[in-house]
């Protein structure tokens, strides 16, 4: 039996759905059998994200509707072994789904996934409580702003409220620059608001838009900062002890040059 | 305490992530005493099973409510105490 998470965040453009193509890549890249679910009815984007977006036969709407079974809308990634999507409608709104059939179909994969990776739309109304409902655990995705930090604090309510409790944090985009200056919230400012527990740190990185690009999650990208931030909390989210990375001193100019001169890396 | 947070001290600037995480604790006091009813009404409930214990309230004269105050939000309770219990 496998486990639901689902990625939310309350705020858009945060980068929910780069999480979740991110998260699962890594994960099938370590022997995980992994489903991502776009539950963004009206708005898919997953299957941009992940490079799937020619491959659409059947989609989320259709299983719960009974027009195909769940296994024929399972797009499989053919770079990726043991990594599947089911698409949102794209025709549709979120009233087509219902929170009961969500679970259903959670549950449904469960039996057949190790992880079911449900993106959660922006938004509090009913395509968030279709996306949370068959969730197991959740993660909240925020960005170093007022606004997203605000959103994200909403959601940790709503989803205590919802008797999901233990939401993890990720707080994407951190600018190491920004916040050495003391124009950017660090991780400590945010984690005291927020008063949750922290899973994983993105650097704010350009090697995300160039493999969003290309329809390449980044993750599988040895050498990109942001792509190890995301190894790190698949590891996490699998149970291990990770440190976090100290993304302040691989970019500072002062940290490079210790570098180049051999004072330590 | 570096360089900066001591060139702040001195010149009477403020870093803008300071002001990002003072208005973000205010909004948040305010955005977190939206509570609902029912919820508001199960805090009455307890409140009220655990100073029955000591004194009879007059549940019907018996008001909860939360406001917000200039930096935080206050939960007051307001209940009418019909006797109190003699042998406490």
């Amino acid at each position: 039996m496998g486990e639901a998470i689902v990625i939310t965040s309350g705020k858009g453009g945060v980068g929910k759905t780069t999480a979740v193509a991110n998260l699962g890549v890594g994960l099938a890249l370590l022997a995980n059998k992994v489903v991502l679910v776009d539950a963004d009815i009206g708005l898919r984007n997953l299957d941009v994200v992940m490079g799937l977006e020619n491959r659409i036969v059947y989609d989320l709407v259709d299983v719960v509707e009974g027009r195909c079974r769940s296994k024929q809308a399972l797009i499989r990634d053919k770079r990726y072994d043991l990594l599947y999507l089911l698409p949102a409608a794209q025709t549709r709104d979120k009233s087509a789904v219902s929170p009961e059939q969500m679970k259903k179909l959670c549950e449904e994969l469960k039996a057949e996934f190790d992880f079911v990776l449900v993106d959660c739309p922006a938004g509090i109304e009913q395509g968030f409580r279709n996306a949370i409902a068959g969730a197991d655990r959740a993660l909240i995705v925020t960005t170093p702003e007022v606004s997203a930090v605000r959103d994200a604090d909403r959601i940790i309510g709503l989803l205590e409220a919802a008797g999901l409790s233990g939401a993890r944090l990720i707080i994407n985009r951190i600018r190491p620059d920004m916040v050495r200056r003391g124009d950017m919230m660090d991780i400590d400012d945010i984690l005291e608001i927020l008063a949750i527990d922290l899973i994983g740190i993105i650097p704010d990185d350009e090697r995300i838009i160039v493999s969003t690009n290309r329809g390449e999650p980044v993750v599988a990208a040895d050498n990109a900062l942001s792509g190890q931030a995301f190894r790190n909390i698949v590891r996490r989210l699998l149970g291990e002890e990770v440190p976090f990375q100290d993304i302040y001193r691989q970019s500072s100019w002062f940290g490079r040059l210790k570098k180049i001169i051999g004072l330590g890396g | 305490m570096n360089i900066r947070a001591l060139l702040n001290i001195l010149t009477g600037r403020q870093d803008s992530k300071d002001i990002a995480k003072e208005r973000l604790r205010l909004v948040l006091v305010h955005d977190r005493t939206a509570i609902s009813p029912e919820f508001l009404e199960r805090i009455k409930e307890e409140v009220i099973q655990v100073i029955s214990k000591y004194m009879e309230i007059d549940e019907t004269n018996t008001r909860i409510k939360i406001h917000r105050a200039d930096e935080m939000a206050v939960l007051e309770a307001n209940l009418a105490i019909k006797a109190i219990h003699r042998n406490i």
